[in-house]
């Protein structure tokens, strides 16, 4: 069992030592008198809620008969006005630990432009806790430090889906306990201005897992605040999530991240009009995601994915940019080789944890000395340490287009007759020179069944274009 | 909107003399100008090309941001570049899609260039010139064109060989179509990138060699002179173009106070302020926010918003303030500082809001919720928008 140990970022004013935390449940007796969100203080409990719009079909920018009216250019969105304005209201009330915008930052010159903050105050120094680090799935653990113990006023709003299809927003709705809702709260320890948190259905207490409900709501939330610099990410355990509750992370950062300008080559759009390419010339491998004829089929179509990657244990971090409209999904196993100490001490020394943010190319420094050097080759080693082999990538990458294949064959309908076995770990096509490595699970040399082709089978066409793709790629080489 | 009219007739007005339209009318290509002070940065001239080529009217299309021409085949990255450009003040050539009004799609080369004024150094105007990309030299991402070419026959043979059994006779028939099927489910059949030609890349060029020359020489005769590369360094109080349509996004009514330069004065005063004032622009940026007060102004109260920038806090005061006109209202005021990417100080910011108006606006945040969002938003701008080490090369 791998372990390494850290020393986790305090999210929550309430946040403490597991062992601390379980004598003090011995002591408690009714209402913990923290006003948390738990069921000692939760009844009659208050928060503003605000409903989004289900809009299933993206807000395009003109319709193909004539256009919609559109201000010139949209005014701050309301859910953008509510985050910040709840946000700076925390501040003003002294929740955070310290003053983000009083940390220096600066973009590191470059061809990505890395960005870098110095930051001393965002880790604590206290005892370090053991923490797990070898399976990406682990069952909800209630006497460690989990959302239902934040107190109510790091809660900024509910965000729910709106019964009628229209925007609706209730400055103070009582919390339905019996149908929990999902929540909007500070992170303390900020990264950046407006930094929060999003939990999905906070009082179900789910472990730190994606499903395509989830996703979904993130994804509508990313859609909602309507703005390019408001991203979402979310880290898999294993891949440096803190805590083993359900959620998503998100603040403001009003300029691009080094890897929203990667270039990307396409591999395949699916049945659903979902196009994903593969990040090019970035220290991180990892697949990017756009399109899809509505919100809810590039939902569905990333979450197949993760879900996919859950399940093989593979760690892994998604970034929600533009938006909602590109997401980014990179496989990791940083952890594991820092567990197995084939992590250089010169890179350990700055503690930096890649997590998304970190991928994404916005770094967090504790130290001066780290601060002042970093530069983008720096950066670049850092990242490179994260990123799956190229061998290993593949293979996940595999593993991840069968179960999208699948997912969409399952919702394409048409599917017709049976898919002989297709494998899904990769045997070497020896038979074939153009195909070296990059073998293709569906067209396996040597299994008594093959592919039987029927154009009527998404699952098919999917699996045929990835593999075409795979193809031309060893041809060009 | 009559304001934001007026304000688009003034974007040139204040620039060049009257003929520069019809010269600019004269120019055969297809382009658009945007002004970056104007809440929304929007179109404030579209060329006869511009719209014989997209098939909006121009009554459509001023006063209105370019993203109305993306679409859902737009590339989103593309997209992104040419945000950044705008934000870093640069030009950029792109390869974009764009769409008609009619709703269908097109693929152009996108060349956008700036022009500064001569004295001060700031963007006044982007201009972006379209060329129709005509050559239909595309390229499939993944280097292989499937249906036409050999290539495709000699990919079926080496993934069928590898094959040995069991393989569905009308499969090979199938395959193309399969192949074909680029879940295209709308119906338009348009590539998924494109490369403009080297003669388009030089008709864009000479556009936009036309098109400088005629607003050079228009603004000569008004003594505000422009071109098309920043001449001088902008001075003290410097509020960069993006900076200004990230304030501009903001609705209420505020300033920016830079309390570096001599008598702490304005430097920004949004749209809403203005309205709120009865002022114009020019009459109070760079000015100290004194001009609001009047006899009967508490002098305690000013004393209170001293303190409170002397010792870097946030504070919430009611003023009693006048307008342009000498009348008063009383002013809920809230001032919080405002640091850039160094971490240190750069502006405070003032946001006002007259009492007795409205407490909840449409959608029902208060209006104290309303102030410290505009502070919020202040504060991601600027914190952002300071912290390039200059523009990233890529």
């Amino acid at each position: 069992m791998l372990r390494i140990k850290r020393v986790p970022t305090v999210v929550s004013n309430y946040q403490k030592e597991e062992t601390e935390e379980a004598a003090a449940a011995a002591r408690r007796v009714s209402g913990c008198g923290r006003n948390c969100l738990n069921k000692c203080c939760i009844q009659g409990a208050k928060l503003p809620l605000y409903a989004f719009k289900r809009v299933n079909k993206f807000k395009t920018e003109m319709g193909v008969h004539g256009h919609e009216v559109r201000e010139p250019e949209p005014p701050v969105a309301f859910l953008d006005s509510l985050v910040l304005g709840e946000w700076e209201d925390r501040v003003q009330r002294g929740l955070f630990r310290y003053d983000v915008t009083a940390c220096e930052t600066r973009v590191i010159p470059g061809q990505y432009g890395f960005i870098a903050q110095l930051n001393e105050g965002r880790h604590l120094k206290k005892r370090p806790t053991e923490f797990r680090v070898d399976k990406v799935l682990q069952p909800f653990d209630g006497n460690k430090f989990n959302f239902t113990k934040v107190g109510q006023e790091e809660v900024l709003f509910q965000f729910e889906a709106s019964e009628d299809g229209e925007v609706q927003f209730h400055p103070s709705a009582p919390i339905d306990v019996e149908n929990s809702p999902s929540v909007v709260a500070i992170n303390v320890s900020p990264i950046e201005y407006g930094h929060v948190l999003l939990i999905p259905r906070v009082l179900e207490c789910l472990p730190q897992r994606i499903d395509r409900d989830s996703f979904l709501l993130a994804l509508y939330m990313a859609a909602e605040a309507g703005n390019p610099y408001f991203r979402l990410g979310y880290n898999s355990l294993g891949a440096f999530a803190t805590i083993n509750h359900l959620h998503f992370q998100a603040y403001y950062m009003a300029l691009p991240f080094p890897i929203e300008k990667a270039p990307t080559k396409k591999i395949i759009s699916t049945g659903s009009g979902v196009k994903i390419s593969e990040l090019l010339n970035y220290p991180v491998r990892g697949l990017v995601f756009e399109g899809g004829n509505s919100l809810e089929d590039l939902s569905n179509t990333v979450s197949d994915a993760c879900i996919c990657l859950q399940e093989n244990n593979i760690p892994y971090n998604v970034l929600i940019a533009d938006c909602g409209k590109r997401i980014f999904l990179l496989p990791q196993c940083y952890a594991e080789k820092q567990a197995l100490g084939e992590v250089s001490s010169e890179l350990l020394d700055t503690q930096v944890n890649p997590a998304v943010w970190e991928i994404s190319g916005h770094m967090v420094l504790k130290r001066k000395k780290d601060y002042e050097e970093a530069s983008e080759e720096n950066a670049w080693r850092l990242l490179a340490e994260v990123s799956l082999s190229e061998e290993r990538y593949q293979e996940v990458n595999a593993l991840i287009f069968e179960a999208i294949a699948r997912g969409d064959d399952a919702n394409g309908g048409v599917a017709e007759s049976v898919i002989g076995e297709a494998d899904a770990k990769p045997k070497s096509g020896g038979e074939v020179d153009a195909i070296n490595k990059n073998s293709c699970p569906a067209m396996v040399s040597g299994t008594p069944e093959c592919l039987v082709l029927h154009s009527g089978s998404r699952y098919c066409g999917l699996m045929i274009r990835y593999c075409f793709y795979k193809l031309a790629s060893a041809m060009t080489y | 909107m009559d304001s934001q009219l007026g304000l688009i007739e003034q974007s040139f007005n204040n620039r060049y003399t009257l003929w520069v339209h019809e010269a600019l009318d004269e120019l055969p290509d297809s382009f658009t100008i945007t002004d970056p002070s104007i809440s929304g940065h929007p179109i404030v001239f579209a060329s006869r090309g511009f719209l014989k080529m997209s098939g909006f009217s121009r009554a459509e299309i001023i006063g209105r941001n370019g993203r109305m021409f993306q679409g859902p085949r737009t590339n989103r990255r593309t997209i992104m570049e040419i945000r950044e450009a705008i934000r870093e003040e640069r030009p950029i050539e792109v390869n974009l899609l764009n769409y008609k009004k009619d709703g269908t799609p097109f693929w152009m080369l996108f060349k956008m260039s700036l022009v500064f004024g001569k004295e001060d150094g700031r963007a006044t105007h982007f201009v972006a010139v379209q060329v129709p990309i005509v050559s239909r030299k595309h390229m499939r991402n993944s280097g292989m064109s499937y249906s036409e070419d050999g290539g495709g026959s000699r990919l079926r043979e080496i993934v069928f060989g590898s094959c040995r059994r069991e393989v569905c006779s009308d499969s090979l028939l199938d395959l193309d179509r399969v192949l074909a099927l680029d879940s295209d489910d709308t119906g338009l059949e348009i590539e998924d990138s494109c490369e403009a030609s080297d003669l388009e890349k030089r008709k864009a060029a000479t556009a936009i060699d036309n098109i400088l020359s005629v607003l050079t020489h228009y603004s000569q005769l008004t003594g505000r002179l422009v071109c098309g590369k920043r001449c001088s360094l902008p001075g003290m109080g410097f509020i960069s173009s993006s900076l200004y349509i990230s304030l501009g996004r903001i609705k209420q009514s505020f300033v920016l106070i830079d309390p570096h330069l001599p008598d702490m004065p304005m430097v920004y005063a949004s749209d809403a302020f203005l309205k709120l004032t009865g002022y114009d622009r020019n009459e109070v940026v760079g000015q100290n926010c004194r001009f609001l007060n009047g006899v009967d102004t508490d002098t305690t109260v000013l004393y209170q918003i001293k303190e409170s920038i002397r010792t870097e806090q946030a504070c919430t005061v009611r003023i009693l303030n006048y307008r342009k006109d000498k009348s008063s209202f009383w002013n809920l005021l809230h001032i919080s500082p405002i640091r850039n990417a160094s971490g240190k100080i750069a502006y405070f910011a003032a946001v006002h809001t007259e009492e007795g108006c409205r407490n909840q606006d449409r959608h029902g945040l208060s209006l104290e919720m309303r102030q410290l969002s505009a502070i919020g938003a202040i504060k991601v701008a600027v914190r952002s928008l300071s912290m390039g080490a200059g523009p990233s090369k890529s």
